[in-house]
């Protein structure tokens, strides 16, 4: 695996630096917005990229959380199945179909809807135990650096293109933004706790944070959106050749996340392996001196 | 010992304890009246104006005072290892929860309950539409603010810096029932639009992170 890391590496570089060509020199100019627009061949690849790890550390948290109990391990390993099927029913249902928001497709719902079970029981084939945690960290950690992407290069190009910088009402802006907020104040958790189980508190908040995106979403359902709507699997156009442009954008930032996890990931479980090799230490050398302080020998 | 009856002495107990000290409710008070007397000074607004700012102003003024309170409510607990006595007791941890969060629920609601002609007379406020609705809003919005802020409150419990942690976990979460009770309370100020789609809004917060607190505190106070 560790030589798979140094060819991922100039693959990576290699794919980054065509899709940067790609998306200055071969992208046509749109017709409108004219050359500005070429960042989103960096604001869209990031924000799928992030929303992508959030989604990894919200089903790492759940599944840390069920691992906790056999009994909640059984019924959630149900639940996500039923969710899954359920789910990807119901999008084809015609009452269902009527109530999705304008320009969403009922398979790409479904096969979002799918890809819960999916992920999960890949995630939990792939990561036992502990290591659920550190891909949770992991993954949040990597998430808000692609977030920030997706926040910085959102203005940028709103500022010529709409005349504003920020538009506070907007759906898609402020739930993004929420997201970051969110996932900043899981990572200040997992750097103040003091506790040994920082792990559950974390998982719990990961938990509550992923219960508070729709709600956002649906709280600013009422404002009239200003942002696009969604270029995949949404009512929202776009020439394939920019598309083409934009997926091989998606997959160079792909690889790019999926390196920065792989080594992100080694350094946690060093890290916590260096930790359980001082902390065995400290335990043997305690051991072997006398255990109480007030019996030692005056020297 | 029934699951209500481990609640009501938890909540019993703090209520007494609260009703001798006065230690959260005077420093909540305080803190409000001077976000009250800084704001009327800051922006002096004409009534028409008041009505559209004054909603945000009362419940900011209410979420910084709730954390107040909040902080208080476990801290009291670590003095003599009691909640490690919690721990160990057979009785249901939800119970515990329920009991903190109702206390904190009574506690902001009486802060609340005084603060609010205080804001009327500051801010010349006089409600042009359906007045009744303000209830609803004040008492789902005080649950959401307390029902999390409760959870988190023992969440940071054992962090470093836990006053600042408690704020940094639950204004992100927060964010939604927020918006519910400011929009909600100028829509009824403003009559403007109606305030419905924000009860509801503020009712489903409510039910989905109750649930979500009562399924998972279990786990936070065992967390060691």
């Amino acid at each position: 695996m560790k030589r798979l890391f140094p060819i991922l590496s100039v693959v990576t570089a290699i794919l980054l630096a065509y899709a940067l060509y790609q998306a200055l020199v071969i992208a046509p100019t749109d017709a409108q917005q004219g050359d500005v627009y070429r960042i989103i061949y960096y604001h869209v690849p990031s924000a799928w990229t992030a929303f992508l790890l959030f989604f990894i550390n919200f089903i790492a948290s759940v599944q840390y959380l069920a691992n906790a109990k056999p009994s909640s391990r059984t019924a959630a390993k149900w639940i996500v199945l039923a969710i899954g099927i359920v789910g990807a029913i119901a999008c084809f249902l015609p009452q269902v179909q009527q109530r999705l928001p304008a320009g969403m497709r009922p398979n790409a719902v479904a096969t979002t809807v799918l890809a819960i079970p999916a992920f999960y029981f890949l995630i939990g084939k792939c990561f036992p135990g502990e290591r659920l945690d550190v891909l949770a960290v992991t993954s949040a950690e990597v998430g808000v650096v692609f977030c920030t992407i997706v926040l910085v290069t959102g203005p940028i190009w709103a500022r010529p293109v709409w005349g504003i910088w920020w538009a506070p009402g907007d759906i898609r802006l402020t739930s993004t933004l929420v997201l970051w907020l969110i996932y900043v104040s899981y990572l200040v958790l997992r750097r103040f706790s003091t506790s040994a189980q920082t792990q559950m508190l974390a998982a719990a908040l990961a938990v509550f944070g992923a219960l508070d995106v729709p709600l956002v979403y649906f709280s600013i359902w009422f404002f009239r959106t200003q942002h696009p709507q969604p270029v995949i699997g949404g009512g929202g156009s776009m020439d394939p050749r920019m598309l083409h442009v934009l997926l091989i954008n998606w997959l160079a930032f792909l690889c790019f996340a999926f390196l920065v996890c792989w080594s992100r990931y080694r350094l946690e479980l060093l890290h916590r392996e260096v930790e359980e090799a001082h902390a065995m230490e400290s335990l043997a050398g305690a051991t072997a001196r006398p255990s109480h302080p007030l019996n030692r020998s005056p020297q | 010992m029934t699951y209500w009856s481990v609640t009501f002495a938890t909540l019993k107990k703090d209520i007494r304890l609260e009703w001798r000290s006065k230690d959260a409710l005077n420093s909540m008070l305080f803190f409000s009246l001077l976000v009250v007397v800084i704001f009327a000074f800051a922006f002096d607004p004409l009534a028409e104006e008041s009505r559209h700012i004054a909603g945000g102003l009362i419940w900011v003024a209410f979420l910084f005072a709730a954390v107040v309170a909040l902080n208080q409510t476990w801290a009291r607990e670590l003095r003599n290892q009691v909640l490690d006595a919690y721990r160990v007791s057979p009785a249901p941890a939800n119970a515990l929860f329920l009991a903190k969060a109702l206390g904190n629920f009574i506690f902001v609601s009486v802060l609340e309950a005084l603060m609010a002609p205080l804001f009327v007379v500051f801010y010349n406020l006089h409600v042009l539409g359906p007045a009744w609705q303000l209830i609803p809003i004040a008492i789902l919005g005080t649950w959401a603010l307390v029902v999390n802020g409760t959870f988190f409150a023992a969440m940071s419990l054992r962090t470093r810096s836990r006053e600042i942690m408690l704020p940094l976990l639950l204004f992100p979460i927060s964010i939604p029932a927020v918006l519910g009770m400011v929009a909600g309370t100028t829509a009824v100020l403003t009559g403007d639009n109606p305030a419905h789609f924000y009860i509801v809004l503020l009712l489903t917060y409510d039910v989905v992170f109750t649930t979500a607190c009562l399924a998972l505190f279990e786990t936070v106070l065992h967390a060691e």
